[in-house]
Parts: C-alpha cells; sequence; structure tokens
C-alpha cells in the first residue's frame, strides 16, 4: 500500500513556451518563455531567490543540441543560480520524472520551493538524426539490431492490440481526429488545427498550384488515403505519430502550508507514481504497458481515490494506440474497451472521460522532455477555468497525468487535487 | 560460472556463429533468452548457458516503411519495407527480431501465432558487413 506524501505539495504557478519549430532558439530561450509565463501565473508572485532547488526534464540535449549538463546553464539564463539544479534523464518519461523528485524534494521536508522544468530543441536535426536520437531510448543490444523504431514499437503493440480484442483500427483514427480537435483550440500547440483544417489546407495548396483538387469525403477518406497520410510502421500511419518539436514547461511547487502565500487557489498533488519494465519482448502481454498501471495503482492508494474520481485526465500519447492503452493502464475503461471508447467519443471533451483535452503530444506536439511538464500546464488551466474555448464544464476536482518513456520501460503517474 | 559465455555481448558473438543462445537457472529453472548472468526470476547466479533450438511463433510485428539510418543503409525504404517482430520461442521467452521470407504487399494477411523458425540475414556489405538474427517462416 503506498503512503501518503509526508508533507503535502502544491502547485502554485505553471508556464509554457508554444510547442512548435523554432529554428532561431536554443532549448534554454524556450524556457525562459516558459518560466515568464510561469512567473506571471503566480496570483500574489513571488521572488526567483527563493527557489531551493531545480529539477529539470530533457532526454538528449547531448544529442541534439550537442549539449550536456544543461541543468546548470538553464538555471543560469532565468537567473537562479547557485540552486541546486539537475537534469533528469528518462526518455519521454523526463520531465514527469522530474515533477515527482520535485514532489518527493518538498514532502521530504528538505526544501519549501522547488522549479520542476521541461525542455527539448529537437528540429535542429534532420529527420533520420532525429529518429536514430529517440531511438536511443530502446535497447541499443537485442531491440535496435532487430530493425525496431519507435514507430515500429507502438505499431507492434498495435498489432498485438487489434489482434487481441478485435479492435477496429479506425480507433486509431479517431484519436487523432479528437486531439487535432482540442489543438485547434489550444494557441500553445504545435498544430492548432482539425484534421478537416489539415485536409483544406491541402485542397487550397493544390488549387493554389494550378493542380488537380483532391477529393476526400471526409476526415476519415483523408486519413486512409496512403497519399495524404503515408504508412509509416504497418498500422501506424503519419497522422497516429506525435511531431519532432521544440517546447518547453515549467511548473513552481510549495510546500502545502506554504502554498496560501502565493494563491488563494493552488493545486495540490496528492498521488505521484513511478514505475519500470524491460524490453518490450519481455513483457507477459504485449497490448498493455504494465508499468502505466503500476505508477497508477500507487497514485490512486497515496492519493485514496479510484480512477472513477479522475474529472480528466493528460496522457501520453506519443502514438494514437498510446492512448488507447493507457485509458486502459489507467483503469478508464476495462481492458479491451479503450479502442470502443475512442470510436464512440467517450474521450472527447464532451465525453465521460476526457483525455488530452490540451490536444496530447499528437497535436500539441512532443519536445520529449518538456511533454511530461506540459500537462501539468493543461490540469491548471482547466482546474482554473483559463482553457478558453476548449474548457471543460462543471467542477473539475480531479485530474490525472500519466507520462511514458520509450515502450513503457519508464512510466510515472501524477494525481492533482483542487479543494475549493 | 563463466562469465565470458553469458556476458550481454556474448549473445552477438554467438549470433556470428549461427546460434542463439539464452541462459538456464540452476535454482530455479528460469530460462532466459537473451542471456543473463543472473537470473531475473530468482536473483542466483548459477546459471548456464544454453543453445536454443530457434523455433517459435509470431507474437506480434509491423512492417516498417521509414526505417531508422541502419536499415536504410541496409537498402530499405518506402518502397522495399521489411518486417520486424517479436518472436515467442519454443522454450517460452520472446525476442525481438526481423522477420523476413513474407509477402509483405499486405500485412494483414501476416497472420499472428505462424511457426517461425531461425535464420540470419547479413546486412550492410564489404567490412561492414555484418551478421543478425532473423525468423523465416517454418
Amino acid at each position: 500500500m503506498a503512503k501518503k506524501l509526508s508533507r503535502g505539495v502544491a502547485v502554485v504557478g505553471v508556464g509554457m513556451s508554444k510547442f512548435g519549430v523554432f529554428p532561431e532558439k536554443a532549448s534554454r530561450d524556450l524556457f525562459v518563455e516558459a518560466f515568464q509565463e510561469l512567473r506571471q501565473s503566480v496570483q500574489k508572485g513571488f521572488d526567483p531567490k527563493d527557489i531551493e532547488a531545480f529539477y529539470m526534464g530533457n532526454f538528449t540535449s547531448d544529442h541534439f543540441e550537442n549539449q550536456a549538463h544543461l541543468a546548470p546553464i538553464v538555471a543560469s539564463w532565468v537567473g537562479i543560480s547557485p540552486v541546486a539544479s539537475t537534469r533528469i534523464e528518462d526518455a519521454c518519461a523526463s520531465g514527469g520524472v522530474a515533477l515527482r523528485q520535485g514532489v518527493l524534494a518538498i514532502a521530504s521536508g528538505e526544501v519549501d520551493m522547488v522549479l520542476v522544468g521541461g525542455l527539448e530543441k529537437m528540429t535542429d536535426l534532420p529527420g533520420a538524426k532525429v529518429t536514430d536520437a529517440l531511438a536511443l531510448a530502446a535497447d541499443s543490444l537485442f531491440e535496435i539490431p532487430a530493425g525496431f523504431t519507435f514507430p515500429g514499437f507502438y505499431a507492434a503493440m498495435a498489432t498485438a492490440y487489434i489482434d487481441q480484442y478485435k479492435a477496429d483500427p479506425d480507433a486509431l483514427l479517431r484519436v487523432g481526429i479528437k486531439n487535432h480537435e482540442n489543438g485547434a483550440l489550444n494557441e500553445k500547440a504545435q498544430f492548432n488545427q482539425t484534421i478537416k483544417d489539415v485536409m483544406i489546407g491541402k485542397q487550397r495548396k493544390a488549387e493554389h498550384k494550378g493542380l488537380p483538387i483532391p477529393q476526400w469525403e471526409d476526415e476519415m477518406a483523408f486519413l486512409k488515403d496512403p497519399k495524404s497520410n503515408p504508412m509509416i510502421a504497418w498500422p501506424l500511419r503519419l497522422f497516429d505519430c506525435s511531431p519532432v518539436s521544440d517546447g518547453a514547461a515549467a511548473v513552481l511547487l510549495v510546500s502545502e502550508e506554504l502554498a496560501a502565500k502565493f494563491t488563494e487557489e493552488p493545486i495540490f498533488i496528492v498521488g505521484s507514481g513511478q514505475a519500470s519494465d524491460g524490453a518490450l519482448a519481455e513483457r507477459a502481454s504485449l497490448s498493455e504497458v504494465p508499468a502505466a498501471a503500476k505508477a497508477s495503482k500507487h497514485a490512486y492508494e497515496m492519493a485514496g481515490l479510484t480512477p472513477d474520481d479522475i474529472d480528466f485526465a493528460e496522457v501520453h500519447d506519443c502514438f494514437t494506440i498510446a492512448e488507447i492503452m493507457a485509458t486502459e493502464d489507467l483503469g478508464f475503461f476495462a481492458r479491451g474497451e479503450g479502442w470502443k471508447a475512442a470510436m464512440d467519443g467517450r474521450t472527447a471533451r464532451d465525453g465521460s472521460h476526457p483525455i488530452n483535452t490540451s490536444g496530447g503530444l499528437k497535436s500539441k506536439g512532443h519536445p520529449v522532455g518538456a511533454s511530461g511538464v506540459g500537462q501539468v500546464v493543461e490540469v491548471w488551466k482547466q482546474m482554473h477555468g483559463l482553457a478558453g474555448e476548449r474548457q471543460l464544464r462543471g467542477n473539475l476536482k480531479h485530474a490525472l497525468t500519466h507520462n511514458m518513456g520509450g515502450t513503457g520501460q519508464t512510466c510515472v503517474v501524477h494525481i492533482f487535487e483542487k479543494r475549493n | 560460472m563463466t562469465e565470458q559465455t553469458l556476458h550481454s555481448k556474448a549473445f552477438n558473438q554467438a549470433i556470428a556463429e549461427d546460434v542463439l543462445i539464452g541462459s538456464h537457472c540452476l535454482v530455479c529453472g528460469n530460462i532466459s533468452i537473451p542471456q543473463r548472468q543472473i537470473c531475473p526470476n530468482c536473483h542466483s547466479d548459477q546459471v548456464e548457458r544454453i543453445h536454443t533450438n530457434g523455433v517459435g511463433t509470431l507474437a506480434t510485428f509491423t512492417v516498417i516503411y521509414v526505417p531508422p539510418t541502419s536499415m536504410a543503409d541496409a537498402g530499405y525504404n518506402a518502397k522495399n519495407p521489411y518486417c520486424v517482430g517479436i518472436i515467442a520461442l519454443g522454450e517460452g521467452p520472446r525476442i525481438s527480431a526481423q522477420i523476413v521470407g513474407l509477402d509483405l504487399s499486405d500485412p494483414s494477411n501476416i497472420k499472428i501465432g505462424m511457426p517461425l523458425k531461425q535464420t540470419f540475414v547479413i546486412r550492410g556489405e564489404g567490412e561492414a558487413a555484418k551478421k543478425f538474427l532473423a525468423f523465416e517462416p517454418a
């Protein structure tokens, strides 16, 4: 049974850069933008000199920017040196694990105020080199020699899932359509357009160039056309994959008893869980992610909550199949039901279990080290009624974030609570 | 146990000799493929090296149209995709490998559960040529 945190932890401010492609900016520049937005978001203000520790998620600035030892540099760039600054590397879960380290540091009583960051600058490398850099998250001795890529791993999980549950592969496309609809309403999203917008854009482009205008009956037809949506790793196509992105996000944590000094509306972190796993081939089932189930079980126990208590969630949809499996691993739907929920609209903003109202990694973008921290920004916005046109209705009391590294070798889950 | 025969690089050294190796725990009987220096089930270091019989079934697969640099260098691309899968070996464990000898024109015709046997493929040419584990229909 997971123990409660020995001391409560509150989020009192958040910020993020826009996610996208920014050739003129380095990762530290994007983090400065996130940090400045975070400062604005703290209702009663705070002095950056009071920050006592900085945990920063980043996968591989070594390869993307030829820069290791990034945490102290970023700390200096936002003016918080000589604060203890630590880079956390757990592939695409780096940001979520950095958040967990911040939570544990405050819960331990050692520090009262922690800055948590996540950042990645991926787009300076050519596409093939980005694929190779991301492949570093897999086992270089026993998975990479087989010819696996990350789209390939998730495609193999999709094949297993579809076979085991006789699932309709259209469910994958539905996840993409839904996340683009949400991302279209998020000004920070890399692709803030719907699939229909993308489709119309392609037609206009053809018209503009005097080429034959391609015709599709609807978004599903567009997504099934190998010309507009080419196969990457069967059965996953281009629009099943999250993009290559630049971006940064930041969260300010303080101990529960200090929260009222900074804001009348803190968000409390009441559950935190993390788990690991071996290579994909080692798992008993290939259609689920055991580490996600284990991490969430720990977080639910710590919070004294069940999946039914969660009003909305941001999950790690690096590929469309990952969102479907996550909704089962996290207990929102029974095994084999996740694809039906995606088909039925149960994960849409007006559904029973809204998932990825921000647009998710798919549409918002996936600057890998930033993704797990960026999820908290959406939780904050939704819980404070700041989500604009994508705002969920009703009283939002509990939210969950799910961040995953590799094929689920690292999974980290957090549960958030609003008390007023 | 002789460490040299069980260290993590021993697997690929055995592949170069057309052998797929694993380890067998003398305490709890657990089999690991690839081999482990300590048993992941009971943590004993009383493990012996075994040669597998190289047969299994297809647990899952994908067909890759956008290859990583290493596979692109071996001649694969969107027009010449390749199949990679996870194979459930007769000894119990599963392993990742390229699957050769399949018609990839419609991947939905490839069936999970199909029997497979081990083979070996050479990727790269000249001095860069290297042997890799693969499977093919049995």
